[in-house]
């Protein structure tokens, strides 16, 4: 049981089901939970205190609005909310159009991140890793992750071939994962 | 890995959400039919949410919780679930349910009230426990046959026969303690007597004194509630009288 579960003996889906019920304090206390972690990414992305709270409010009220879209079975709320915020920062800063139906977004995830003190190993884990990569292959990921530039962006910006940023960018993901399931 | 190697690159890209064009197309097409490369995608998608919590950090202003319940507040909620209209018999294992716990809650409380009735009855008996033992310590005293029983008048009086009545008469309760008595003639016997406010004087104990001439009468059968103005003596046969039999042998009245 995470911390968060063990202050109110809730686990994700248990809340969730009672957001579906139309529970307000139910959505108190998901917000609570992850408030931050949708906003601090939101705020890495926008670099904008406004734009990221709009984000946070556009998040949230999407999941009160819907809570169907997450699929409860595949573990905590965390990761998606996390990937969710992330693919609608970018959208705001590319001011596009919400591209990705948030529907789709079905994630896996190694590392169980349902509690604080989980999810700050992870953090703290994947500093490091980002530190630890040559730096090329870390600023493709950062481009593509947190500026949502395409891999031909990101070439004409480094100049470096369309290939080698796209195999960047993946195994710059990968090297995150296997880190985890190590 | 068991995703398809010539897809791996294009799908890190479709999880980033920056593949266009055909080759996005191709892809979306793939993934409808490979179960593996749309595992690959959802780890990739997990791998981008290690990337989005290594930015936690951040809080957000207390005002964003309050704008966002405040938007929560107002939406209407819509029924997510599909709603299935449901007959009175659905109902009935839910109406069977509530009822069941009414019951509960009913027996809960009469259970509740019966165990302090109990108490409470438990506290009265052992309250009466008490006094019973003490009315009987009191009587067995009075009337216990080793009792040294004296009685104290003024300095160079000889000893007198006395008697004390004691009577409580909304009980019915008469308790007589006599000393100093002479012996009762032979087949005779000394009777008490209640003498009523009106009416005639009621048979009150037979009693024979003992060597020390003390004798006690505890609660004979009297009728209930009788106004008792004197308490009287007579000497009667050892069977008792109905009637007193002349002369009156001690007389006292109430005070």
């Amino acid at each position: 049981m995470s911390p968060a579960e063990a202050r109110t003996g809730m686990s994700d889906a248990a809340l969730v089901s009672a957001i579906r019920a139309g529970n307000e304090a139910a959505m108190a206390e998901l917000y609570d939970r992850y408030s931050a972690v949708v906003y601090s990414v939101s705020l890495r992305v926008l670099g904008d205190t406004g734009a990221a709270e709009d984000v946070l409010q556009e998040v949230f009220l999407q999941l009160w609005r819907n809570p169907d879209l997450f699929d409860s079975s595949r573990g905590n709320l965390a990761p998606w909310l996390a990937v969710i915020a992330r693919n609608r920062a970018i959208d705001g800063l590319r001011k596009r159009r919400p591209e990705s139906d948030v529907e789709d977004v079905l994630l896996s995830v190694e590392p169980d991140m349902a509690g604080e003190a989980d999810r700050a190993i992870a953090m703290t884990k994947v500093r490091t890793l980002l530190g630890g990569m040559p730096s090329a292959q870390r600023s493709a990921l950062e481009m593509a992750y947190f500026e949502g530039l395409s891999h031909s962006e990101i070439s004409a910006k480094t100049g470096e071939p369309l290939g080698t940023v796209k195999t960047r960018i993946r195994a710059g993901l990968l090297t995150l994962r296997k880190a985890f399931q190590a | 890995m068991s995703a398809h190697e010539q897809f791996a690159e294009n799908l890190a890209l479709l999880a980033m959400g920056s593949l266009e064009g055909k080759e996005r197309q191709e892809l979306e097409t793939h993934l409808r039919e490979c179960a593996a490369c749309k595992r690959e995608l959802e780890s990739l998608r997990g791998d981008m949410a290690l990337l989005s919590l290594s930015t936690t950090g951040p809080k957000p202003p207390g005002r964003s919780r309050e704008r966002l319940m405040a938007a929560v507040s107002r939406e209407p909620r819509r029924a997510v679930a599909p709603k299935r209209s449901r007959s009175w018999w659905m109902l009935t294992p839910s109406l069977v349910a509530a009822g069941l716990v009414l019951v509960a809650m009913f027996l809960g409380r009469q259970n509740s009230a019966l165990r302090e009735q109990i108490a409470g009855m438990q506290s009265e008996a052992a309250r009466d426990q008490v006094e019973l033992r003490r009315a009987h310590e009191i009587v067995s005293t009075l009337t216990a046959s080793d009792a040294m029983r004296v009685t104290l008048v003024a300095a160079k009086t000889p000893p007198q026969p006395q008697g004390r009545a004691i009577y409580v008469r909304d009980r019915s309760d008469l308790i007589f303690i006599a000393s100093n008595m002479p012996a009762a003639p032979a087949k005779k016997a000394y009777e008490l007597w209640l003498i009523p406010t009106s009416g005639a004087p009621i048979p009150a104990g037979v009693f024979k004194p003992d060597a020390h001439g003390s004798a006690t009468v505890v609660n004979p059968p009297l009728p209930a509630g009788v106004e008792a103005k004197a308490f009287a003596i007579t000497i009667e046969p050892e069977a008792g009288s109905t009637t007193p039999t002349m002369p009156i042998v001690m007389l006292g009245a109430g005070e």
